[in-house]
């Protein structure tokens, strides 16, 4: 066997984290990603720099951001304290909070193209055949929005997995708690176990090199809005 | 009765209108780009909002700024046909016509998919979709799919502009069985008088976003204070009823509205009784002192001068005529003004040179 079980825990952690962030992006950036596409607010501006801040920024400065935040004497770490859910570093559920943050735009920037293409007129012409804007949403926008959505979860997805430096700065290195792929790797090339960190690394390199294959391969001539 | 009163301003323009068009048959919002015709009926529909406004379809209101009162569009019982045909490009055409029927209440129903599909022809092609149909076929569906929603109002927003002429050919008779066929009240946006002279029954004149004129198309196209007589194509429609038809020479009688008078165009056998719409161009209407003249001109008509205005260039005047109670206009030299003596009150003979069969 070539991936020993700490490794084999780790991609399944690694897996874990990517599909629910995911999930919770496609939850959370879809309504952003409408208001951006939509609204004629002065804020349009501020909160599209705050969703794109993570394409810039080193992971570790959101990492160190986060971690003051989530700790035990930052602000979400008092509120989750006074809850009664301890702090959220180097859990992973502390986890899933950065990766979403790191790949929200990743999430929410295809989703506002998609949503921006689509224009007004469809949501004009529903309207006018008497659907409300919640059925126009699940009628009309969701299906038109299709490769949007579809583009916005691999992006998402894969850009979870190759998340390093946050997860490092907030989570730690615990195994099976918060030890994804990326820390494996670097824990073992750090052991000198380059046979080891070829395997995973290779793995990885596979996996983002068909993720992104599929991508690319989907994105047929779209059909004309007529 | 279609009441609107709906002000509205954004940069560089500014809509406000105060009308109240008749609750059936078809009225034509007519003017130039820019004039505000579509921007009335985006307000009426609810998909803009006028700061102060309200509108009222037969007995339901539907905005009503002063009372706070604005119904959201999906709620108000109208269809609307966009300029671009505007289908769902990822439903089929069966399922863009049932997107807004499925949306009704079984009762309020009054449009069955039977009855739209055969009204527009389009039954031929529901397994397509939009992608596959040509510019003509979209636009049928488009009405279709609003008249399925059995609307109490329909806007039509230029439904034809985007059209070349022949596919514009391929539609208007449709237009005009909607008109004869259906008892639901049409708004019509257009710039082009000739598909407001076949189809509607009542104009508005729309300028920079105000009203000039708002009556029936008869009198309204006849209305020297108009800038509708300046053009070219300046004239009037009159809605005639067949009289008598003769098979060998293939002319058809139409009796003018409320007079004894007739005038004759060749045509196929109609049934007497039928209402015919007809368009007499005022460059088409020439005048004589009497009705002496042998002369080809099929149609000669005693008229009375009404009153007369200087034409878009200086060479010719329009002379408004009156036809037993029907107007007429005529395009004339001023030469030929002052050789006549033309003046008001005066009796004469209009000898039309054509008359256009609109339907």
């Amino acid at each position: 066997m070539s991936l020993s079980s700490a490794d084999l825990s780790a991609i399944w952690l690694t897996l874990k984290l990517a599909s629910l962030t995911t999930v919770i992006l496609l939850i959370v950036g879809t309504p952003i990603a409408l208001w951006l596409s939509r609204t004629r607010s002065w804020l349009r501006g501020p909160v599209g720099a705050i969703v794109a801040l993570p394409l810039v920024l080193p992971p570790t400065v959101i990492g160190f951001y986060l971690l003051l935040a989530l700790g035990p004497h930052g602000y979400l770490g008092q509120l989750t304290q006074s809850l009664g859910l301890g702090t959220l570093t180097f859990s992973f559920a502390g986890l899933v909070i950065g990766s979403v943050l790191y790949s929200m735009p990743f999430v929410v920037q295809p989703l506002q193209n998609a949503f921006s293409s689509i224009g007004t007129r469809p949501l004009e012409v529903a309207a006018t055949l008497r659907a409300n804007p919640w059925d126009t949403f699940f009628s009309v926008i969701l299906p038109l929005a299709r490769p949007g959505f579809i583009t916005a979860a691999i992006l998402g997805f894969a850009h979870t997995v190759g998340e390093f430096g946050v997860v490092l700065m907030i989570g730690g290195n615990i195994p099976e708690k918060t030890r994804v792929v990326s820390v494996q790797i670097y824990d073992h090339v750090e052991a000198m176990e380059y046979a080891q960190a070829h395997w995973l690394a290779g793995a990885m390199l596979v996996f983002s090199f068909v993720v992104l294959l599929a991508l690319y391969s989907s994105r047929k001539t779209k059909a004309g809005w007529s | 009765m279609i009441q609107m009163r709906l002000k509205l301003r954004y940069s560089g323009f500014a809509l406000d209108v105060d009308l109240q068009v008749p609750g059936r048959g078809v009225t034509a919002l007519y003017g130039h780009s820019g004039s505000g015709k579509t921007t009335c009926l985006r307000c009426i529909a609810g998909l803009e909002r006028a700061e102060q406004g309200f509108v009222q379809v037969n007995d339901e209101v539907w905005q009503d700024s002063d009372n706070r009162i604005f119904v959201a569009p999906h709620k108000r019982a109208l269809g609307y046909v966009f300029q671009e045909a505007s289908l769902f490009p990822h439903l089929s055409v069966l399922a863009n016509l049932a997107f807004g029927l499925k949306r009704i209440p079984k009762p309020q129903r009054r449009v069955d998919m039977a009855h739209a599909t055969e009204l527009l022809g389009i039954g031929h092609l529901l397994d397509r979709h939009p992608q596959h149909l040509s510019g003509g076929e979209r636009q049928r569906v488009g009405i279709a799919r609003a008249l399925l929603t059995s609307p109490k109002l329909l806007l039509m927003d230029e439904p034809l502009a985007a059209l070349d002429a022949q596919r514009k050919g391929e539609i208007l008779p449709y237009l005009q069985r909607l008109h004869d066929e259906l008892d639901i009240p049409v708004l019509y946006v257009s710039h082009s008088q000739d598909e407001v002279a076949r189809l509607a029954d009542h104009i508005v004149l729309l300028s920079n976003g105000k009203a000039l004129a708002s009556g029936p198309i008869g009198q309204t196209l006849a209305r020297l204070d108009l800038p509708l007589a300046m053009g070219d194509d300046a004239g009037v429609v009159i809605e005639g009823r067949v009289s008598a038809y003769d098979a060998d020479y293939q002319l058809l009688s139409l009796q003018l509205p409320d007079t004894t008078l007739n005038i004759r165009v060749p045509h196929t056998p109609l049934d007497a009784g039928q209402a015919l719409r007809c368009k007499v161009q005022a460059r088409d209407v020439s005048l004589s002192l009497d009705n002496t003249g042998q002369s080809s001109i099929l149609n000669r008509l005693p008229v009375t001068v009404v009153s007369e205005m200087s034409a878009d260039n200086a060479a010719h005047v329009l002379i408004r005529l009156d036809a037993a109670g029907t107007p007429l206009l005529a395009r004339i030299t001023r030469y030929s003004r002052d050789q006549l003596n033309i003046h008001p009150g005066q009796p004469l003979w209009a000898q039309i040179k054509a008359v256009a069969v609109l339907a």
